[in-house]
């Protein structure tokens, strides 16, 4: 199994769509990168912003860049062009806002993170550690009736293993919010967005 | 001053004056004491001690419609703060350049609960264009140069500046920076060429033709390039409730306001135009009625400064985003270019149509049945007598509709109201801040009897500084347009809308005792005979504020109206009256 997931594959064959883990990447899923003046209060603005104005965001994501004074912010929202263009225009309004970037999903490597514990005794812990190594996820931590997994991959892969898993009794899982990063050698992040 | 050491304090009054405020509006508080004790001497600066908050920046807003200037208005924390929220909210929305400066806890105590502690930046951060917390005496200038460029280009808004006392008492060197460091902002787009070429060669197409305008053009200061345009196409225009006087009401090509109460003409016109060359509106629920019927057939061009504008609401086919000046210059020149190759322009057919649209159904009034005065009349006289150099600034409701439809507006600025948030209580502090500003016109503030009794405490501010306006109390002894809808839509049941101000009423309160106790002068008109003697002592009173008490007739309406929910196609020129389309189409 190829490890660039990307949104127009389907993770595995087995899986049907699962929406275990909240939400299901649909067609009008889009990506935004959006670099933002690294102070107080800037992540309140940018969701602040989509309540306001009513947009749903299906996951956001928020880390620093290799410029300390940039943070990034990663959004997938499920809208339409029209609405999206919306959402680009109103979040260039706000002053710490230094750049957005819409990314294609066919050109873009996105990945979530999903801790997952899952019931396995000795009767079971064989087929779950075979799920775990087929979609390359790892158990970091044990106990004699649990096993927890961690894995990384596209929402697509994640739903897939969660279906795989669902049948031995998933009791807890935790998810973070996509980030995404485009292919190639270029990159958006840039020094002169500061001056 | 550069490189003097002084407190934050300090520093954020001499801030003030490099960044041009003249006058701020404001009450103190404890935590922004500090800032008060060094304003107190701060010559170049006019503090003018209001005796709400909300009225503090109202008059800031009504100073900045006035003069084009960023309003300045200050509070403390908590309660003062929160009480500037109404205003700071109304300011932004009508895009007003402002500035609010709040006092907060020290940083120490931040969110602990402590006393008169909020958090007056999380709270106004979806009514403001952007908002600072400074809790270090050294920002206090970049901060304060900052707010006041943001609050003032691309499009005006309003900024807060919320400052810890620890900030205002620290100590600091003074530097006021030299450039501003906002990276992420980019106020001034230039109009694309092609845009341009394309919006001019849709005006040359097209048939039915209607220039749009907003608040856009008097915030861009844009009327004369703006009025060469038009005057240059041949086109008809319409000025939105935020554009009143942008072009002067009578213009040959101005058909008057669009809207739910807008002219037949002008709502006629838009729904029936095959292009509508929009500057500087919004495409507000209130002007479109229903969207999806509104304008069916027309193409969009949609200039404005703010590109989230643009087919926010209404979808535009040429979007332009620019300074309404810059926008208008370039589309005349490119019309007069093409012009000057072909003329393929004939709106003879659809001016015939809209001159007999404003000939058939010109705004007016029906004589009232209880015998009582009609409020369209008071305000036309108002209107009429005062004259178009005055300044008229409205509350919201039946007052503010009428005062848009029955004055005549000549100038820019002359209209002053509060049009995208609806905020009953504006009028007398806005004309207060107004008339501060431009203490050489008269400033009329027409009201109704229920805002004016929400901020009418700033008489007392009004007589004590000397801002002579003049107060119109359209009294109709009720919430005039809620009562409206009730008489509409809810069967005549006029729950809570009864104020008891006027006629064979109890009159509580009296107006004109009240303005007598605030020092004031109080008239009374209560006959139709009496109108003009009484607008005529009213303009001779000039040394004080004088508040008139017209009280009229509570069963008047405003008309023409497209009720909420339908199609602009549905106007009533009367209550059950729409005009004979076929006849007169």
């Amino acid at each position: 199994m190829s490890t660039n997931f990307t949104n127009q594959t389907t993770a595995s064959p087995a899986a049907p769509a699962s929406t275990t883990a909240g939400y299901v990447m649909t067609p009008d899923s889009q990506t935004l990168s959006v670099l933002v003046e690294n102070k107080p209060g800037v992540l309140t603005r940018v969701s602040a912003l989509f309540s306001r104005r009513g947009y749903n965001i299906s996951s956001l994501a928020v880390g620093p860049t290799e410029h300390p004074e940039i943070s990034r912010i990663t959004v997938v929202v499920d809208v339409d062009q029209r609405r999206l263009e919306q959402i680009t225009k109103q979040l260039n309004k706000l002053v710490n806002v230094l750049k957005i970037v819409q990314l294609d999903a066919r050109q873009t490597v996105q990945r979530e993170l999903i801790l997952i514990k899952v019931t396995a005794d000795n009767a079971t812990r064989t087929s779950v550690l075979e799920i775990v190594q087929m979609f390359r996820a790892k158990v970091v931590d044990a106990a004699a009736d649990s096993v927890t997994i961690e894995a990384t991959g596209t929402q697509d892969k994640l739903s897939a293993l969660l279906g795989m898993l669902e049948s031995f009794g998933v009791r807890e899982i935790v998810k973070s919010g996509a980030v995404a990063i485009g292919r190639g050698g270029r990159a958006i992040t840039d020094r002169s967005l500061l001056s | 001053m550069n490189g003097q050491q002084m407190t934050g304090a300090q520093a954020l009054v001499e801030s003030l004056k490099h960044a041009g405020a003249e006058v701020v509006f404001g009450l103190p508080g404890g935590c922004i004491l500090p800032t008060y004790d060094p304003l107190m001497d701060a010559e170049d600066i006019r503090h003018i001690l209001v005796r709400h908050e909300q009225g503090a920046g109202h008059a800031a807003s009504g100073y900045a419609h006035a003069t084009g200037k960023v309003g300045v208005c200050l509070a403390t924390s908590g309660p003062g703060a929160t009480n500037l929220i109404t205003a700071i909210a109304d300011a932004q929305m009508d895009s007003i350049p402002l500035v609010a400066i709040t006092g907060q806890v020290g940083s120490q105590f931040i969110g602990t609960d402590a006393f008169q502690e909020a958090d007056i930046v999380g709270m106004t951060m979806p009514v403001t264009k952007h908002n600072f917390l400074v809790s270090d005496a050294d920002e206090i200038p970049k901060v304060i140069k900052q707010a006041f460029h943001i609050a003032s280009t691309g499009r005006p808004g309003a900024v807060l500046v919320d400052v810890t006392k620890d900030a205002q008492q620290g100590m600091m060197q003074f530097v006021w920076p030299e450039g501003l460091d906002l990276p992420g902002y980019r106020p001034d787009p230039r109009p694309h060429s092609k845009q341009i070429r394309e919006a001019i060669s849709l005006l040359l197409e097209a048939k039915r033709p209607v220039f749009l305008l907003g608040g856009g053009v008097l915030r861009g200061r844009a009327s004369q390039e703006v009025g060469e345009l038009i005057d240059l196409s041949g086109a008809p225009f319409v000025t939105t409730l935020m554009a009143r006087g942008a072009l002067p009401d009578s213009h040959p090509s101005h058909l008057g306001m669009p809207g739910m109460h807008g002219t037949v003409s002008a709502v006629s016109a838009l729904q029936r135009s095959d292009l509508i060359v929009n500057i500087g509106a919004r495409f507000d629920d209130r002007v479109t009625g229903v969207l999806e019927s509104f304008a069916p057939s027309a193409k969009v061009v949609h200039a404005d400064i703010d590109p989230a504008e643009i087919s926010k609401n209404r979808d535009a086919d040429v979007p332009i985003v620019g300074q309404a000046a810059d926008v208008a210059r370039a589309l005349t020149a490119e019309l007069r270019e093409r012009l000057s190759v072909e003329d393929p322009r004939d709106y003879q057919a659809w001016w015939s149509t809209l001159t007999m649209l404003r000939e058939n159904y010109p705004l007016g009034w029906t004589e009232t049945e209880d015998g009582f005065t009609a409020p369209q009349k008071v305000i036309s006289r108002i209107g009429a007598i005062s004259g178009p150099e005055s300044i008229f600034v409205a509350g919201v409701g039946q007052h503010q509709m009428w005062s848009s439809q029955f004055i005549q507006y000549e100038e820019p600025c002359s209209w002053i109201n509060s049009g995208g948030l609806g905020t009953m209580g504006y009028s007398v502090p806005a004309a207060m801040g107004a008339k501060v500003g431009r203490p050489d016109k008269v400033v009329w503030s027409i009201d109704g009897d229920g805002c004016f009794q929400m901020t009418n405490q700033e008489l007392a501010t009004c007589v004590i500084n000397d801002i002579p306006i003049k107060v119109a109390i359209i009294n109709n002894s009720s919430l005039g347009m809620v009562r409206q809808w009730q008489n509409l839509f809810y069967d005549k049941r006029y729950s809570n809308t009864d104020l008891n101000t006027g006629h064979g009423t109890r009159r509580v309160p009296d107006f004109v005792k009240l303005a007598d106790a605030y020092g004031a002068v109080g008239l009374r008109c209560e006959r139709d005979e009496d109108i003009d003697a009484t607008i005529a002592q009213a303009m001779e009173i000039n040394d004080r504020p004088v508040i008139v008490d017209f009280t009229v007739s509570a069963d008047a309406m405003v008309w023409p109206m497209v009720p909420s929910g339908v199609s602009n196609d549905e106007i009533q020129i009367a209550q059950g009256m729409s005009p004979e389309w076929e006849r007169d189409i």
